[in-house]
């Protein structure tokens, strides 16, 4: 009865949790793919944010900034796994502003691992005037930021699942998503079809062909395996942490499945005899009262 | 804190301070001597977690706010900055943003609790009463934390929540912009919120206070619903209610560390990443789980001031719930009839809330009117009646006779 409860009371709070993800209703929903983030024990792939990196600088960063993102970051544990000089001299192949110089005036130099990725606009309005009016979200966030409505039941199953993939899967889906707009379809001026865009009508042209950016590991040069790994690139980007969050994660898991389980048997130990010989009642621990 | 204490201090320097604040003997007749019905099941057990779960935030929130930089052009990056920069910055934030459901499903737990035991009657109204007005505060805490990191939900949730005061007739304009500090949610809003938000958590706790002295006046409840009678029928909060409720928080941790460790961003909104954009409204704007069945009891109503009368309403109808329930019976393990209509009271409430997550069109609509007509018709018709008519069960004459007879509940 008391078990039945408590499990009745988290179903209420697991079903009341339905907020989640709410963007691309009309859209059709991106397919899951097999993240080696994914689950409790998944963490980065360093090769696969290496090509994901890759394709952010030679591709994506001709438009989407990544401000939030330092090139010291690319050195961090749980990231691409890049030596401290190797991001060092990725950072020295960018020009960074800065300044005031004594003289007043702002200037140029090479960036350093301290400095943040320059974006490749000076501000929105010269983004929105070089792009016919469509303004290129910065990417730091972008993968937590994209999500899509699994609905019920599967987001009380996703839940127990821990998925949390929505937004890697949606870049993923997007980047191979453009196609003909289906008959009866308007696109809006300046737009192309695509079938994972909000809308359906995006303002970024395909972005992406087989062979376009040259992998020096093997790995299979398609659409399909850049989009895994631009994705893969954006969510280490917009949640640096998750290695560090998982590992102690479990710890934390461990510690308190121990913790609560002794807390378990010396509830038992100490309500045993309440339970079972209630005449013990007039002698209990720790002491007598009166009210 | 009821009858005298039977604390004797053992060491001369005890005796000394007995002598001048006799603040030991406070704490040990209220958190040890105290006497706790012998027959409470786990859901007695929200009230410490419910104060666990303030002290995780007050002491996540501080820690949080070092960090923190409350500007309409800095928030959104100190709050990644401390997800990023910051020593275990992603860990104090997530503890906290979840931190914050976490308190509302205890908190949610606890009124279940007292509304199907019947904790609110006689003589436990203003226990009741200041446990509604804790609710209250939540809400408002819970809603201006959410502002905070200046996403687009934060942005829009606090533009569609500060209108709802523009639904007052004459006075409701000039109290928008007070309230928001110009004409437009701002930087003053923001400021304001913050302000407002590290400041709430500490009258809460305040709230707390009274709560529990308000709690140790009274005793306890229990699930017969039936007065302590003789020694027999209470034990000593500790070591009984003590263990009993640090095994339930360990419990309840497991769940917590689950969703701060791998589903961190799962109760929270997408749109949030995206830094706020005055000019540029999500295509859905929804608050946060815990204000969902709210929110579809606000939408349900067609006129938009009636429906914030009916928001305000639904919650501050509760502290009259002593009143509207006529019974003499506490328990709804004794009352058939209104068990099955609270139980379905709480349906309607989960089903609000599903119901608020979604587009307010059509079908939906509809069933959210029904479902707000059954939460006002339950609290307002049914309640009151019930007691007039409801054939009770025979309630047992003790706790000791209702433990020993294997009725526990």
């Amino acid at each position: 009865m008391i078990s039945h409860r408590i499990i009745a009371a988290f179903a209420l709070a697991a079903s009341l949790a339905a907020t989640a993800p709410q963007t691309a209703a009309a859209e059709d929903a991106p397919p899951r793919q097999k993240w080696s983030f994914a689950g409790p024990f998944g963490i980065y792939d360093p090769a696969q944010l290496q090509r994901g990196f890759k394709i952010y600088k030679e591709v994506c960063a001709t438009c989407h900034s990544i401000k939030l993102l330092a090139f010291r970051n690319l050195a961090d544990p749980g990231g691409p796994g890049f030596t401290e000089a190797q991001a060092a001299s990725i950072a020295s192949e960018y020009q960074v502003t800065d300044g005031p110089n004594d003289e007043g005036q702002m200037f140029q130099r090479p960036g350093t691992l301290a400095d943040h990725f320059p974006p490749p606009f000076p501000n929105d309005q010269a983004a929105r005037a070089a792009l016919g009016g469509k303004l290129p979200p910065d990417m730091s966030v972008l993968a937590k930021a994209r999500a899509y409505e699994g609905g019920f039941p599967q987001f009380i199953i996703d839940a127990f699942i821990d998925y949390q993939e929505d937004g890697p899967d949606y870049i993923h889906a997007l980047l191979d998503g453009y196609a003909d707009p289906p008959a009866g379809f308007t696109l809006a001026p300046g737009t192309q079809y695509n079938k994972y865009f909000p809308g359906g009508s995006i303002g970024m042209p395909k972005p992406l062909a087989d062979g376009q950016v040259e992998y020096t590991d093997g790995t299979p040069t398609t659409v399909d395996q850049y989009g895994r790994d631009v994705a893969a690139f954006l969510m280490w980007a917009a949640e640096p942490s998750l290695d560090a969050r998982k590992r102690l994660g479990f710890q934390v898991m461990l510690y308190l499945i121990a913790l609560t389980g002794l807390l378990y048997f010396t509830k038992k130990k100490v309500w045993h005899d309440l339970l079972h010989d209630p005449d013990l009642m007039q002698s209990r621990a720790p002491t007598e009262y009166q009210r | 804190m009821s009858g005298h204490s039977t604390y004797q201090p053992q060491s001369s320097f005890m005796q000394w301070m007995e002598r001048r604040l006799p603040i030991a003997s406070l704490m040990y007749s209220s958190f040890v001597a105290y006497p706790t019905p012998r027959n409470l099941n786990y859901w007695w057990t929200f009230g410490g977690i419910l104060t666990f779960m303030l002290g995780v935030q007050i002491v996540t929130g501080i820690v949080l706010a070092m960090h923190y930089t409350p500007h309409v052009d800095y928030a959104f990056n100190s709050v990644e900055s401390i997800m990023r920069d910051v020593n275990y910055g992603w860990l104090l934030r997530y503890l906290h943003g979840n931190g914050a459901s976490f308190f509302f499903v205890a908190g949610y737990a606890h009124i279940v609790r007292g509304m199907y035991y019947g904790s609110y009657k006689e003589p436990r109204e203003v226990l009741w009463i200041l446990g509604v007005i804790l609710f209250l505060l939540m809400v408002v805490t819970g809603f201006m934390g959410y502002v905070l990191p200046w996403g687009q939900m934060s942005f829009w949730a606090a533009t569609v929540i500060t209108n709802l005061f523009s639904a007052l007739p004459g006075v409701g304009e000039p109290i928008v912009t007070w309230l928001w500090g110009g004409y437009a949610v701002g930087n003053p809003t923001l400021n304001r919120f913050y302000s407002l938000h590290y400041l709430l958590p500490f009258v809460i706790a305040g709230v707390v206070v009274l709560h529990v002295w308000a709690l140790h006046m009274v005793g306890q409840n229990n699930p017969t619903g039936v007065e302590p009678k003789t020694e027999k029928d209470t034990v000593a909060f500790t070591p009984y209610a003590t263990v009993k409720d640090g095994f339930f928080i360990g419990v309840f941790c497991l769940f917590y560390a689950w969703f701060v460790f791998y589903l961190p961003n799962y109760l929270g909104h997408s749109d949030n990443y995206i830094m706020a954009n005055p000019g540029q409204t999500p295509t859905h704007i929804v608050p946060e789980w815990y204000y969902l069945p709210f929110y579809a009891i606000l939408r349900a109503i067609p006129s938009k001031l009636i429906g914030v009368i009916a928001l305000a309403g639904s919650i501050i109808i509760l502290a009259f719930l002593p009143w509207l329930d006529t019974s003499r019976v506490r328990s709804a393990s004794y009352r058939p009839l209104f068990r099955q209509f609270l139980l379905i009271f709480f349906a309607a409430v989960i089903g609000l809330g599903y119901l608020g997550s979604q587009e307010p069109t059509g079908g939906y609509v509809i069933a959210a009117r029904i479902l707000t007509v059954y939460y006002f018709g339950f609290l307002l018709v049914i309640l009151p009646l019930l007691g007039l008519f409801e054939k009770t069960k025979p309630l047992p004459h003790s706790i000791s006779e209702a433990v020993l007879s294997g009725g526990r509940t």
